[in-house]
């Protein structure tokens, strides 16, 4: 089935309510800190305290003595029993054609700690409390080396280097575009913009710290590992045939109901090997829960690019071409997909939704002294949305155009449309994007407000920002032919039962995006019946045939996809047992609304009567159909899908105080056909909240010094809190994606990706009067007081 | 050390090392996880349960202070026959929750502020769930939620 006729069938486009939400709402979800196995003991991490240090001496004769501890173990252990790192899902290949720099990250520190944070001995004990105290015996003498932590230090000659597999600290040099044609095009610009600018580093925050339950069975010799992840495939493949060279069969990971992830669950971590193989060597099970300040500490971070970026404009404010040089964080060692992240991820979507016809990105990726930095909602398309759309309002403001303006002269207007930087564009509509946000937000009462505000002492401003991202993760090929380690498709298994009930394995996750209820909807819907009908199954390796998971807004549009390629099956087969049924040939069955008819006659047969006979085949065509109605599905995308809308923020500030209030905020976004409006505006809510998070409120900070976190906890890390917002206005346009058969594009990212560079340009719209021309995020009201400050004649 | 108090109606007796916090007991001892640790600062909210009708945050208390108290959970909340109290089934009608994590503090603490403000605004409701951090929702459904909760209370 296609696109077009998909969107037509009962029960797409309706807000059905989540099958998911009673248990949640009830206590009864099932998170991995609630699970608890017989024979269970639990773990604490001793971390490292410096962000640099050789390891003198380890001795953990107090520990193992203390009460109730079973083990403890260091990266001594680990090489001992040939444990393998982690590895890094991506090979990047640099300008010269080598590939990227990638020293070993070991589970457990060895010979060197190189961040604050970094994991160097576990303790198992029979209780959390013994555990704990437990640790505190453990002795480690280090010998602190200089730390770097920005990588602007990081590139110095004199920086003191972190792995010896990585010379100057650098991890690659990457490029894409055609530098030559980019430089003749700035040659002839009649004006050039240029912007430096850093992208702050972020800590996702998951409301459910990650947790994880390894296990292991003698009688079997089998392992399962409950984990808070969002793709348990994906971990277990990394986990077997990447560290511990363990067969596959052997290992059951299940990540059941997980409290957000946002990215930073996507990794296989250091502690998930360490309690498997630990689980074997002690005979039982364990538990580590991470505290939040832990979590602060450990998981994969978010951002942290500082670029310098110029573009080239005509007279009438053509873009003419972009150059971009970025460097960028990537933390004291590879975590999954790091790699990816400032390269494949954020330079492709340089050209945004723009004509502009030459690109040139340029890309040098940096270890520091600092926790990993991978994927975080968005992860790449944030940075390149954040660094094109400044650009493009602080263009608009020099060369006197307004900020819809410049956007709408630069337009791309006909698809496909293959850009400079490798991706083409299947659809879109940005005009109408751009048109149906002004008039949502009623940008024309702007004066009106900006006059009411003075009136009070205060400024506002309006920002702009159109963005466009890469979806729908990924064509296997395609991804390979960049470094991907691994496929990108998805698989799912649409089981009939006898009695017309379905159930559905999906190698996506849900961890609060409401697949349990949109993936019914989907299939109830092809089928013909209830939504009810229909329950979703996800997570879990032992029951789910395989799976990529769920990150890149990938799910609906892969991971639905396979969902309906196994329905497509399941339709052929039962049209099938139709036909046998109304005794007419294969070709004259017809399957609409859960019913099964012959064209031109009054015959027909329902869902549940095939499916009853499937199972019962009595009357069946045994000699040419196996029985049973039981499908499964791989999918793999022909291409990216491409989500993209402008957002408008509107701020009103107090100069006395520096204090940013967004008024207003209009998102009109393209997600193709929406199956669950109602999910979609709360996965949009969600992104807004941490895209102007980003902007106003959140900022990793580590001391440039000493690389100790300063903002390790809820009371130093500015999360948004519900009276930071006002209502946002959404708004959608549909052009439906041509690549898949749902016409999706993806919706999770965009809230994240869209509203940064909005917020800032309203920010600096409004302070333009008082001379401030540039502010970095986070616009808190210390530095939009020091800018207003700085900027006084 | 042994503690009686009174959780979801029913009177329990436990006994624990003094140091224990009331969310220990709540989700260790009682075996009721659907309230949850977000945090170690106190800052989130996630573990906030009801101690005599009013929102608290089980982690910052303990259990030798809920002695004699009455607790209610997010598991106390629905009618015997499964049926949802008005504030949750307000959260699902308005899409207040999406991953669930934060959700049972949520719906306490707004149970709570209905209570003590049967006439709260949009602002008033946004300003009284600071104390409670969600990651998913961008918290516009929670409001709603919450004003669709506090007019069904009031009803």
């Amino acid at each position: 089935m296609g696109a077009i006729d998909f969107a037509k069938l009962p029960h797409i486009g309706e807000s059905l309510l989540r099958k998911e939400d009673y248990r949640f709402l009830t206590g009864a979800g099932q998170y991995t800190d609630d699970i608890v196995l017989a024979n269970m003991r639990q773990a604490v991490f001793v971390r490292s305290p410096h962000a640099h240090a050789k390891i003198i001496r380890i001795d953990k004769t107090a520990a193992l003595a203390a009460p109730g501890v079973v083990g403890v173990f260091d990266g001594e252990d680990v090489a001992a029993d040939k444990i393998g790192g982690l590895p890094c899902g991506w090979l990047i290949t640099d300008t010269q054609g080598q590939p990227m720099k990638e020293p070993p990250h070991p589970i457990l520190a060895h010979g060197k700690v190189r961040y604050v944070g970094d994991h160097v001995v576990m303790v198992v004990a029979e209780t959390l409390e013994q555990a704990k105290n437990a640790a505190e015996l453990v002795v480690v003498d280090y010998e602190s080396l200089p730390a770097v932590v920005d990588v602007r230090d990081a590139m110095k000659p004199s920086a003191t280097a972190l792995h010896d597999a990585a010379p100057g600290n650098h991890c690659y040099k990457w490029s894409i575009g055609d530098q030559g044609q980019v430089d003749a095009a700035f040659a002839n610009a009649a004006h050039v913009t240029k912007i430096d600018l850093v992208n702050n580093r972020l800590v996702p925050n998951p409301m459910e710290p990650r947790a994880v339950i390894g296990s292991y069975n003698r009688a079997g010799d089998d392992y399962t590992l409950y984990v808070s992840n969002q793709n348990p495939h994906v971990e277990r493949l990394l986990l077997t045939a990447f560290v511990m060279g363990l067969p596959e069969h052997k290992v059951r990971v299940i990540a059941p109901d997980v409290g957000g992830g946002f990215g930073a669950k996507i990794y296989l971590y250091a502690e998930d090997v360490c309690l498997t193989w630990a689980a074997k060597k002690l005979n039982c099970a364990i538990k580590w829960n991470c505290d939040r300040s832990e979590a602060f500490l450990c998981d994969a971070h978010g951002r942290d690019h500082v670029t310098h970026a110029e573009m080239a404009l005509d007279k009438d404010g053509k873009f003419l071409a972009f150059k971009v040089h970025t460097d960028a964080n990537l933390g004291a060692y590879l975590s999954t997909f790091s790699t990816a992240v400032p390269t494949i991820l954020y330079a492709t979507l340089l050209a945004g939704q723009y004509a502009t016809p030459q690109v040139y990105v340029e890309v040098d990726a940096w270890f520091t002294n600092t926790a990993p930095v991978d994927a975080y909602r968005g992860a790449g398309r944030p940075e390149a949305t954040y660094l094109l759309e400044r650009i493009v309002s602080r263009a608009a403001w020099e060369t006197g155009l307004s900020q819809d303006e410049i956007r709408r002269r630069n337009f791309i207007t006909e698809f496909p449309y293959q850009t400079p930087v490798a991706l083409q564009y299947d659809t879109g509509d940005f005009p109408q994007c751009l048109q149906k946000a002004n008039e949502l937000h009623d940008i024309a009462g702007l004066p009106a407000r900006k006059a009411a505000s003075a009136a009070k002492g205060l400024v506002r401003g309006v920002g702009y920002s159109s963005y466009i991202e890469a979806c729908g993760l990924a064509p296997s090929n395609i991804a390979g032919a960049l470094g991907a380690r691994a496929g990108l498709f998805e698989c799912g298994e649409v089981r009939v039962h006898p009695t017309g009930s379905v159930t559905v394995f999906t190698g996506s996750h849900s961890h609060g995006q409401g697949h349990e209820t949109t993936f019914a909807q989907v299939v109830a819907s092809r089928l013909g019946m209830d939504p009810s009908m229909v329950d979703i199954v996800h997570g879990d390796t032992g029951r789910v045939p395989f799976g990529m998971g769920t990150y890149g807004s990938r799910s609906i549009s892969v991971g639905g996809a396979a969902i309906m390629r196994a329905l497509d099956k399941i339709e052929a087969k039962a049209k099938k047992i139709a036909a046998h049924l109304m005794e007419a040939s294969d070709a004259d069955v017809e399957f609409a609304g859960g019913e099964f008819t012959v064209k031109g006659t009054d015959k027909k047969v329902t869902f549940g009567q095939v499916a009853l006979t499937a199972y019962v085949p009595h009357n069946y065509p045994l000699d040419k159909l196996e029985p049973g109605l039981n499908e499964t599905a791989f999918y793999d995308p022909t291409n990216f899908t491409y989500p993209a809308g402008t957002h408008i923020c509107e701020v009103e500030i107090d100069p006395n105080t520096g204090v940013v209030r967004v008024d207003r905020f209009t998102a009109v976004d393209d997600f193709g056909t929406i199956i669950n409006p109602m999910i979609v505006e709360g996965q949009v809510h969600g992104g807004l909240v941490q895209g102007i998070g980003q902007a106003l409120m959140e900022q990793c900070v580590y001391d440039r010094e000493t690389g100790q976190l300063v903002t390790g906890s809820f009371m130093d890390y500015a999360m948004p809190r519900a009276d930071d917002f006002p209502e946002f206005t959404l708004g959608h346009v549909c052009t439906p994606c041509t690549t898949n058969p749902l016409g999706t594009k993806g919706c999770g990212e965009a809230g994240a990706i869209g509203s940064p560079p909005a917020v800032i340009n309203a920010v600096l719209d409004a302070l333009a009067p008082l001379g401030v021309k540039d502010l970095d995020m986070p616009a808190s009201p210390n530095r939009v007081w020091t800018a207003i400050q700085s900027a006084k004649p | 050390m042994q503690v009686q108090l009174k959780v979801n109606g029913r009177a329990v007796t436990v006994d624990a090392a003094p140091h224990t916090l009331l969310v220990q007991t709540l989700r260790e001892h009682l075996k009721l996880t659907g309230t949850h640790v977000g945090c170690d600062t106190a800052q989130c909210g996630a573990c906030t349960v009801l101690l005599d009708g009013r929102a608290v945050k089980s982690c910052n208390m303990l259990l030798a202070q809920a002695a004699g108290s009455e607790v209610t959970t997010i598991e106390g909340l629905a009618a015997a026959d499964g049926t949802m109290h008005p504030m949750q089934a307000a959260f699902k009608d308005c899409h207040g929750l999406q991953c669930g994590f934060c959700t049972p503090g949520m719906v306490m603490s707004s149970i709570s502020l209905c209570k003590s403000h049967p006439d709260a605004s949009a602002r008033d409701i946004r300003e009284g769930l600071e104390g409670n951090l969600c990651r998913c929702t961008g918290y516009q459904n929670i409001v709603k939620a919450v004003q669709q909760g506090a007019a069904a209370l009031k009803a």
